[in-house]
């Protein structure tokens, strides 16, 4: 058995904590929150040891692994201690707000040969991993173009505030909604060689941003644009789609099928034909032990689990390539606000000319 | 519990298999008549009941069935609540307190505030639990709804944390306050029947995909089949043709072979598909075994 324990019990700790206390291997060894409150019913009614706070839970508990679920500003501060104790991490998404901390953690990590893996549940949904293996097979040949968008009805009203809506929590729709495109577009193709035209747009917030777009360069030729809106309310629940077009086809996918269009019979990959050929998640989906609100959700942390028994140290979603995503985003935040300023600049010479 | 209940997920946009195909569904959906139209086909069939979730335009098609009473009277809602989405977006723009403000029903403040507050004060989950129901039957006032089921996303959540004592508050809340059956929508059967033992809910009405690939069905098919054949417990079936992956015939021949099955949740948008997926149905279930109805539920 694999002791666990949890941290944070937001909307994702709590979906982290029940799959994980169904997982035939994982022993649950403490939970650890600040709201003594929402503990207290927890105990109350599941018997969990709990703790408000996670240096003496690790001490206390000595467990082998943590899932970290506080808000993103906090994630570095548990890890650390998490490290300091050799646990094995599973981190939420994104990693650091700054990506010298996460390419730091990164090292310290590997170099204690912990399993550390961040939670882009995303490379788990099975129609991104089928458009995957048809990029690496290369079946609709050099790819010039790639759309990545994301979407979906998180703000829609001109109120409220969590840390999911503080920049410097971590909220916002860049690093709440925009970072799971990126870090597929950083799967698939690896880091872009800049950025640029990017917005960091306000719809509804205050306090941060509610869609980002943006265009990326890659080195090879390869080009990306990103659409992401955290206040469209169109859509029923958060919707990512990746669009591909290359020299011989084109390959979209979202959460529920793999659409792929060849041109060359002779290079489709075993299963596939010229013209349209359409994968949906039933036939693709692995089944898991438990499910809760996608066989993503399930399947990621089965995956750490199997790692840390295994002893396989280069999985999926390791911290070097959540830092790697990180890095993308402090690349859209400088590239959006360098924009903003040659637009300030602009407007107040035209403001100055006609004055003059 | 009639053989056939009538599903909602096609009005809202909802399609485990092709976003393309949800939106086109959203859009001839959006007006309420359109529903209506689909629904009075299906009453028609001798297809009576409505399992629907607490989704805020669920509300216009109550208030028809109570300005209908005469047209609709063997009309039967098995709400599923709650509609989580509402829930989940409330409390990542909110947080968890404020998604609680937000849901909680603005009439009866008072008993909301009793109710609310001394849950608060004991840390009871009853109180808490109740006045979250309450929310959301407000729009089933005054109509029928023999069964009320808890929807799978937050079945399953209380079942991973282990909150063995919400499910009993459900199934006595249920029973006393609405004189309904208690019902439970999950993705873990034979899990969950596990935990309603333990919570002593007797002989549940328990909603699961039951279906020829297996999908969704976390245990396994024979895990399905060992826990229809053996325990106690009112079995049924959704997504039996996996959102479209198994061809209907196919699908219905299979899942009507299933050992005490009590009925079949599907949902469709056309007359000849109600027509003959009900068709089908009385086809294959005339044909099931004698022997497989050994415990012979109520």
């Amino acid at each position: 058995m694999i002791r666990i324990c949890v941290v944070g019990l937001g909307k994702m700790g709590l979906s982290h904590l029940s799959i994980i206390r169904m997982h035939p291997a994982a022993q649950l060894v403490g939970v650890c929150d600040l709201s003594k409150y929402f503990l207290d019913v927890l105990k109350k009614a599941s018997g969990v040891a709990i703790f408000s706070d996670y240096e003496k839970m690790f001490a206390e508990t000595k467990p082998d692994a943590v899932i970290v679920a506080v808000p993103t500003r906090f994630h570095a501060g548990v890890v650390k201690a998490a490290l300091r104790h050799r646990v094995h991490v599973f981190c939420e998404k994104p990693f650091c707000l700054d990506w010298f901390e996460s390419n730091r953690l990164a090292s310290e990590a590997d170099e204690m040969g912990v399993v550390n893996q961040i939670g882009y549940h995303y490379r788990f949904v099975a129609a991104f991993q089928e458009m995957k293996r048809l990029i690496d097979l290369g079946a609709i040949g050099k790819i010039n173009h790639v759309l990545a968008e994301a979407y979906g009805p998180v703000v829609v009203h001109s109120k409220g505030s969590t840390w999911r809506t503080q920049k410097e929590e971590g909220g916002g729709c860049l690093y709440d909604y925009a970072a799971h495109p990126v870090n597929l577009l950083n799967w698939f193709f690896g880091m872009p060689e800049r950025v640029g035209s990017t917005v960091l747009g306000q719809i509804f917030s205050n306090q941060t941003d509610d869609e980002v777009y943006g265009t990326f360069r890659y080195r090879n030729g390869l080009s990306a644009q990103l659409s992401v809106n955290w206040s469209d309310e169109s859509c029923r629940k958060m919707t990512v789609k990746v669009s591909a077009w290359g020299a011989l086809g084109k390959i979209y996918a979202d959460r529920q099928e793999c659409q792929v269009y060849l041109r060359n019979a002779a290079v489709a990959p075993a299963g596939y034909t010229k013209g349209w050929n359409v994968r949906y998640t039933t036939e693709l989906t692995q089944p898991v032990w438990f499910y809760l609100r996608g066989e993503e959700y399930s399947a990621q942390l089965d995956y750490f689990m199997r790692c840390i028994e295994s002893g396989e140290r280069k999985n999926v979603n390791s911290f070097s390539s959540a830092a790697e995503t990180d890095r993308v985003l402090s690349m859209l935040i400088d590239d959006a606000r360098s924009a903003a300023q040659d637009l300030r600049a602009a407007e107040s010479q035209e403001s100055l000319a006609a004055r003059s | 519990m009639d053989r056939l209940l009538f599903g909602d997920n096609q009005f809202f946009g909802i399609n485990h298999m092709s976003e393309e195909k949800a939106r086109a569904q959203a859009i001839r959906f959006q007006p309420t008549q359109a529903i209506i139209d689909v629904l009075d086909i299906a009453y028609d069939e001798g297809i009576r009941t409505f399992m629907c979730t607490t989704h805020e335009r669920v509300a216009e098609i109550c208030d028809h069935v109570r300005k209908n009473r005469a047209r609709y009277s063997e009309f039967a809602f098995y709400p599923c609540m709650p509609y989580a989405h509402k829930y989940a977006n409330a409390a990542t723009e909110e947080g968890m307190f404020g998604m609680l403000k937000r849901v909680i029903p603005k009439e009866g403040v008072f008993n909301a505030l009793f109710r609310g507050g001394m849950s608060l004060a004991s840390k009871d989950i009853d109180g808490i639990t109740t006045l979250l129901i309450d929310a959301e039957m407000k729009m089933f006032d005054g109509l029928n709804t023999p069964v009320i089921f808890l929807q799978n996303v937050v079945t399953d959540l209380l079942l991973g944390l282990g909150m063995t004592d919400a499910f009993h508050i459900f199934a006595e809340h249920v029973r006393k306050r609405y004189g309904a059956e208690p019902g439970f929508i999950t993705m873990n059967l034979p899990a969950l029947l596990d935990m309603l033992d333990k919570a002593g809910v007797d002989n549940p009405i328990v909603c699961s995909n039951i279906n020829k690939m297996g999908f969704r069905m976390c245990g396994g098919i024979e895990a399905y089949d060992e826990a229809m054949r053996n325990r106690r417990f009112r079995a049924v079936a959704m997504s039996v043709m996996a959102s479209g992956a198994i061809p209907p015939r196919e699908a219905v021949e299979w899942v009507c072979a299933r050992p005490n099955l009590q009925s079949i949740v599907f949902g469709a948008s056309g007359a000849s598909n109600i027509r003959s997926f009900r068709k089908m149905v009385d086809e294959y279930w005339d044909k099931k075994l004698p022997d497989t109805l050994e415990l012979a539920p109520a």
